[in-house]
């Protein structure tokens, strides 16, 4: 039988001292990097290439396609990257991950690094979550000091390194290439592709670039075998994965099922919309997720189904909003983010980003000209798809899915601030003294 | 927007503070330093470790620490300093013992966080990027912070804290104020910024074990799924269902030839 909910990586975030070595090898770690360690690299390629782990960080590219296009005949070394840059908004999955099981993510690695025979491994985890990198620092010392690292990884003639390095406050960073410029020691910036990281990444050499999640699923693949990751989720989105509840949720909270499962059962499992209120929009994985509404309650959540509903599966970031929320105040506040975290490089997107704030804030004031909606989406038009990277397009999509949604609330910015027509303090969490309209 | 202005886009945006040449780099920083750098297969991709590590000893991104970086990795002055003015966590001018991030992303403003940071700045007297008269408290305006289970949220020195309010958050900065000790929701006793800084500059401060595994936001699925039994499959089970979908595949595949 299949359970509603299949904790599998968080299976054991409640264990006591979880993060510790002692502690994960009891619950079953490392077992899976035993089994890999006995099969040749290509064969575990091609594992985790059957059992059609896709990745979780966004793109849902699938994984072991990914290692396969890594040049075996490349002459310079090959590289494992995995992104832990954790930052689109909603998205808290990873750092929950981390703290609680550092150990999954570096059985993990050993077993990608082992599959695309790299011999060095980084990890970049945004700077903003100390305690996070303590338990991965500490977690890669233990696994040094446990021979799961360093030379001939236990007594099998493999020699890997990893180096756990800290961002220090980009978004940006979480774009592959990007990522891969600010490992290099330069500003984030995304860079132009062809040619990609798997042929000319970091170093210019061959470099392989996952998320957290991805990476902290193979274990589970290696330890049960890809029938049993198959027997999980849809016909093309296969296995489990995290989901995040945030928001208007009586419960929020990490939520590990199989794919495919929808909304509507996930916030029945999370106690519904908090009491008294009713669902208004959500995002399926983060704001650069085209926005939903309650008539897609019954999407399953993967990546075919959000597809086919004109979204994105994204970073399974379901952030909930009720009825007391002004859906322009939230649009302004993610474009916001988006104009806070362009890197400039393109110019489309430095320039973009910031005339939707401008126009966006009229919006939220009260004060947009008649016909602001029409200039709003066209200068989305004009934006979108004109970048390097898919930040713009993030930016575009939060826009153009709230205004598809909910255009007669951005009419009711030409002559209404947003604060009057959904007073802020109805939204929070907290009795407020103020409104919190900020000039 | 009435008028034709010119506008930038970036009107933070200014240098590292070569007027400010005050700085704490000793020998055995320089060492440190040095030892970020031969981590790296290139000594240039420690730049930012090596930033961050300025930080914990200058507490702030000094000339010094600048031009230290700069002959350790191999690259110009200019280059450090386009690094450096690039990530927000790099300061250009001193800030507090202790930094508060307050996240004002869309999910978290709505759920109060824009009412937590409107509080905040009434209660230290301060705006984002100021820091309190006596070097107690710098308070930013944090953008997305991966916690939005626990919304709205605040940061001390980048530890987590959970579920605000303008009350709690005001009992967190008096005891910083008066040096009580303050335990992050899931993360260390607070210390410093600085302290902070050091450790990811790649120097573990053995606090690691400190704090719980997980929050209670974090642990819902699992709890709920252990009250119900609920798991994945059995290796035997997994089998039956996979046999069970080629079977079906087959015959599908089988009705649309006929």
């Amino acid at each position: 039988m299949i359970g509603t909910l299949t904790p599998v990586l968080s299976a054991n975030w409640g264990a006591p001292q979880s993060w510790k070595y002692d502690a994960y090898v009891k619950q079953g770690g490392y077992e899976g990097a035993k089994k890999a360690l006995k099969m040749p690299p290509a064969d575990v390629v091609g594992l985790v290439k059957d059992a059609g782990l896709r990745g979780r960080g966004g793109a849902g590219f699938p994984t072991g396609v990914k290692w396969s296009f890594v040049p075996q005949d490349n002459p310079n070394p090959k590289y494992l990257v995995v992104n832990g840059d954790e930052s689109e908004p909603g998205t808290c999955k990873d750092m929950p991950l981390l703290l609680a099981s550092p150990h999954t993510l570096v059985e993990g690695i050993v077993i990608s690094a082992y599959a695309i025979n790299c011999h060095l491994a980084f990890v970049y985890i945004r700077g903003e979550v100390l305690h996070v990198h303590r338990r991965v620092q500490q977690a890669v010392k233990e696994a040094y000091d446990k021979g799961w690292l360093g030379k001939d990884i236990q007594g099998s003639g493999y020699d890997l390194d990893i180096i756990v390095h800290a961002g220090a406050g980009a978004y940006i960073c979480g774009e592959e290439t990007a990522l891969l410029d600010s490992l290099e020691g330069r500003r984030g910036q995304p860079r132009l592709r062809p040619p990609f990281p798997a042929v000319e990444g970091l170093y210019a050499s061959p470099t392989v670039i996952n998320n957290v999640e991805s990476i902290a699923t193979v274990p589970s693949i290696l330890a049960n075998g890809k029938e049993w990751f198959q027997s999980m989720g849809t016909e093309k989105s296969k296995g489990f994965t995290i989901y995040s509840l945030s928001g208007h949720v009586a419960r929020p909270g990490q939520y590990e099922a199989p794919l495919g499962i929808t909304l509507r059962k996930l916030l029945e499992l999370a106690g519904g919309v908090r009491d008294g209120h009713e669902l208004k929009y959500w995002t399926p994985g983060g704001s650069s997720t085209p926005m939903l509404t309650p008539e897609h309650l019954d999407v399953p959540l993967d990546y075919e189904g959000l597809a086919a509903a004109g979204s994105m599966m994204g970073t399974k970031a379901l952030q909930i909003f009720d009825e007391t929320t002004s859906v322009v105040r939230t649009t302004l506040r993610w474009v916001e983010f988006y104009k806070h975290e362009s890197c400039g490089k393109c110019t489309p997107c430095r320039e973009g980003t910031w005339w939707l704030v401008q126009l966006l804030r009229q919006f939220e004031a009260g004060t947009a000209p008649e016909g602001g909606v029409d200039k709003l989406l066209d200068v989305a038009g004009i934006v979108n798809g004109k970048s390097f990277c898919a930040l713009a397009g993030g930016a575009c999509a939060c826009v153009t899915s709230a205004v598809k949604h909910f255009r007669e609330e951005f009419e009711l910015g030409y002559t209404t601030p947003a604060w009057e027509a959904f007073p802020y303090e109805r939204s929070a969490l907290f009795a407020m003294d103020s409104l919190g309209g900020r000039a | 927007m009435s008028g034709h202005e010119f506008q930038t886009s970036f009107p933070d945006s200014g240098g590292v503070d070569f007027s400010d040449r005050d700085s704490n780099l000793d020998e055995a920083a320089m060492a440190e330093l040095r030892e970020i750098a031969s981590r790296y297969p290139q000594p240039r991709s420690a730049i930012m470790p090596m930033l961050h590590l300025v930080q914990s000893y200058d507490g702030r991104i000094s000339p010094a620490g600048v031009k230290a970086c700069a002959e350790i990795a191999g690259v110009t002055e200019a280059q450090v300093s386009g690094v450096a003015t690039f990530y927000t966590m790099y300061r250009r001018r001193p800030g507090g013992k202790h930094h508060i991030g307050v996240c004002t992303t869309a999910l978290c403003a709505v759920m109060g966080g824009d009412a937590l940071l409107e509080s905040v700045e009434r209660k230290l007297g301060i705006g984002p990027d100021e820091t309190t008269a006596d070097g107690m408290f710098s308070l930013e305006r944090v953008e997305c912070n991966a916690a939005c289970d626990f919304a709205p949220v605040m940061m001390v020195n980048w530890e987590y804290m959970d579920n605000m309010t303008p009350a709690k958050a005001a009992q967190i900065l008096d005891d910083l104020a008066v040096g009580n000790e303050v335990k992050a929701s899931r993360g260390a006793t607070i210390t410093s910024w600085r302290d902070a800084e050091r450790v990811l500059a790649g120097f573990p401060d053995g606090r690691a074990d400190e704090g719980p595994s997980a929050g209670e936001a974090s642990l819902r699925g699992t709890r709920l799924a252990a009250e119900n039994k609920w798991t994945p499959p059995s290796a035997a089970e997994a089998a039956k269902i996979v046999a069970e979908q080629a079977k079906q595949e087959q015959s599908k595949a089988e009705g649309e030839k006929k």
